[in-house]
């Protein structure tokens, strides 16, 4: 368990106040999500101890790093926490190995953690090993950045925006990466981000910040059925989050079947996944359609009885309901004339209508940053 | 001018690290008195050097608070000495050092050493591997502007050591003394040359030396 509780006002006429507590199951990948300058990348300074709060307590799986109360304060070079900075921050005058083993030297003799050879490999850095930082590419760097924070058997890894200086293809160069990292690695992970696309790939708990407050902690999935937050019901690419487990493949007609609890999606293919695979797809509310009877002669492929569980009014003549099927809530914008028009309410019997097309080209079922 | 190496070159050493260390804690530290010690640090830059030399004699001469303790104690004498006109070059070359050496940590990252915080390096650590490192050309570059200008020190030099043939008299102080004696400008045009072409070379060498370390460290041409 990390528990996170962190208090402190920058200096100066209304100077940035951060009131943020939150806790979180470790091992496992907490995505740290908000706005730019909602306080993320503070908090993430202070459990990582490079800002000493005002106040605050911060423990992990019992052991206290901060604790002013109690006048703890575990220096950052005790912390054992692997940073990975926006800007990688590797040092210039030394090659890339040597970067890489600058943890892994300075590291408490019986502290567990992966080895140099494992994680070179998994990073795909061996050829890069006799590089200058210099010479990297950006998404090079920041690949460097994070196996010199897995090397130094951190405790806990924290990401502060690691692809946020990224440009799209570079990005997409890396996150295949840090799915990897966070597979095979039992550690506990906080990324901070402000790309719900990162957080569907990576995350499991998702922490909502905005203006440096906490506004929720849950599973993503379970924050992205709630309606109440317009940080993330009100964008574009809003829409529960599913965990689906792969069922099969039907190569000839280009789809695989997906399973989640209360009914089966058809997605276009994904070659890469086998079947038993558990992966997530967000079900945009935007895609999704609803029918009172059930819809024949249709192009789309997922057509799923539901009921609407809630209906309410979103922005000017829109409408969000939440649809329930058996144990998984979707999010549907309609218009409000179509509520008028269908005569939808809350228990009514309907069948919500996804296109496979809306689930994109793998990976991609989520708008670019927002 | 073997002499006036000696004294430059000593002056450079022993200034280097009391040098390298304020300008540590002028660019970093967050202190009251701060900008006092940036002004005392910057002194000798903008007194006349007559006046240091005539400071440095009140203090470190014989009847002086530390000179007379120095030789009471250690028997150690500075006035009209070869080491005290390593000091008063010293003193005068002091703010170019420091100079240089906060500029270089100026464009040091912080985060960098943030980075090797959270890597598990401690203080000395930290400055020794990541700091240092990014800071040599900027140190060296003050070592050597340090010690051409310390070829050239006279004010200090003769207010505080004297002009002894063979003990204190260097370079510029040569030049002068063969300037008053009738006959003497064919030396002073020889001792003039000298002193201009180490001027040269050693701004040359500066640039130069500057130059290969920055690139050696992975900082320039990208």
């Amino acid at each position: 368990m990390l528990d996170v509780s962190v208090l402190h006002r920058f200096p100066g006429q209304g100077g940035f106040a951060l009131e943020a507590a939150f806790s979180t199951p470790t091992p496992g990948v907490t995505a740290v999500f908000g706005p730019s300058g909602c306080g993320k990348s503070t908090l993430l300074s202070a459990i990582a101890g490079l800002l000493r709060p005002d106040g605050g307590r911060v423990a992990l799986d019992g052991g206290v790093l901060l604790d002013t109360a109690a006048r703890v304060f575990v220096p950052p070079e005790r912390r054992r926490c692997g940073v990975v900075f926006q800007d990688a921050r590797l040092f210039p005058h030394l090659s890339v190995e040597t970067n890489l083993r600058y943890g892994a030297r300075r590291a408490p003799g019986g502290a567990e953690g992966p080895g140099f050879e494992e994680v070179v490999s998994l990073l795909g850095i061996a050829p890069l090993l006799a590089r200058r930082p210099g010479a990297l590419s950006g998404g090079e760097r920041q690949r460097v950045a994070l196996g010199r924070a897995l090397l130094c058997r951190p405790r806990l890894l924290l990401m502060d925006e690691p692809l946020a200086a990224l440009d799209a293809p570079r990005r997409a160069e890396v996150l295949p990466f840090l799915a990897r990292v966070r597979h095979r690695f039992r550690l506990p992970i906080l990324y901070v981000t402000h790309a719900l696309d990162e957080v569907d790939r990576l995350a499991d708990h998702l922490v909502l910040m905005e203006a440096g407050r906490v506004l929720a902690a849950d599973t993503v999935e379970a924050l992205s059925g709630r309606t109440d937050l317009p940080l993330l019901a009100g964008r574009r690419d809003a829409g529960a989050a599913l965990r689906c487990t792969v069922l099969g493949h039907d190569a000839g007609r280009g789809l695989t079947r997906l399973g989640f609890p209360g009914g089966t999606l058809l997605v276009p293919l994904r070659a890469e996944a086998t079947a038993g695979d558990a992966l997530r797809v967000r079900v945009r509310a935007r895609d999704i359609s609803v029918a009172v009877e059930e819809p024949r002669g249709v192009s789309v492929q997922n057509v799923l009885p539901a009921v609407i569980e809630s209906l309410a009014p979103f922005r000017a003549h829109e409408a969000m309901l939440r649809l329930r099927l058996g144990e998984t809530v979707l999010l549907c914008r309609v218009t409000a004339d179509a509520v008028g028009r269908l005569s939808l309410r809350v228990g009514m019997p309907v069948w919500a209508m996804v296109k496979s097309a809306a689930f994109g080209p793998a990976g991609g079922n989520g708008d670019e940053g927002g | 001018m073997r002499l006036s190496l000696l004294v430059a070159l000593r002056s450079v050493l022993f200034g280097l690290p009391p040098a390298v260390l304020a300008a540590w804690v002028l660019a970093r530290g967050r202190f009251p008195g701060r900008s006092l010690l940036d002004a005392l640090v910057h002194l000798p830059l903008v007194m006349p050097p007559v006046v240091v030399g005539w400071l440095l004699l009140v203090t470190f001469g014989l009847r002086g608070p530390v000179g007379a303790l120095l030789n009471d104690w250690f028997g150690v004498r500075l006035v009209f000495t070869t080491a005290g006109a390593s000091l008063a070059t010293a003193v005068m070359s002091f703010p170019l050092i420091v100079r240089a050496v906060r500029l270089s940590l100026d464009t040091v990252d912080p985060g960098l050493e943030a980075a090797a915080r959270t890597l598990g390096a401690g203080p000395l650590d930290r400055f020794a591997t990541v700091t240092l490192p990014l800071i040599a050309p900027g140190i060296l570059s003050g070592a050597i502007t340090a010690f051409a200008a310390g070829l050239g020190e006279f004010g200090a030099v003769i207010t505080f050591a004297s002009n002894i043939p063979g003990e204190t008299q260097t370079l510029p102080l040569a030049i002068y003394a063969a300037t008053q004696t009738p006959g003497g400008e064919a030396t002073a045009a020889r001792l003039a040359a000298i002193s201009l072409a180490l001027a040269v070379a050693g701004l040359l060498l500066a640039e130069l030396a500057g130059r290969r370390l920055a690139a050696a460290l992975g900082r320039l041409p990208r």
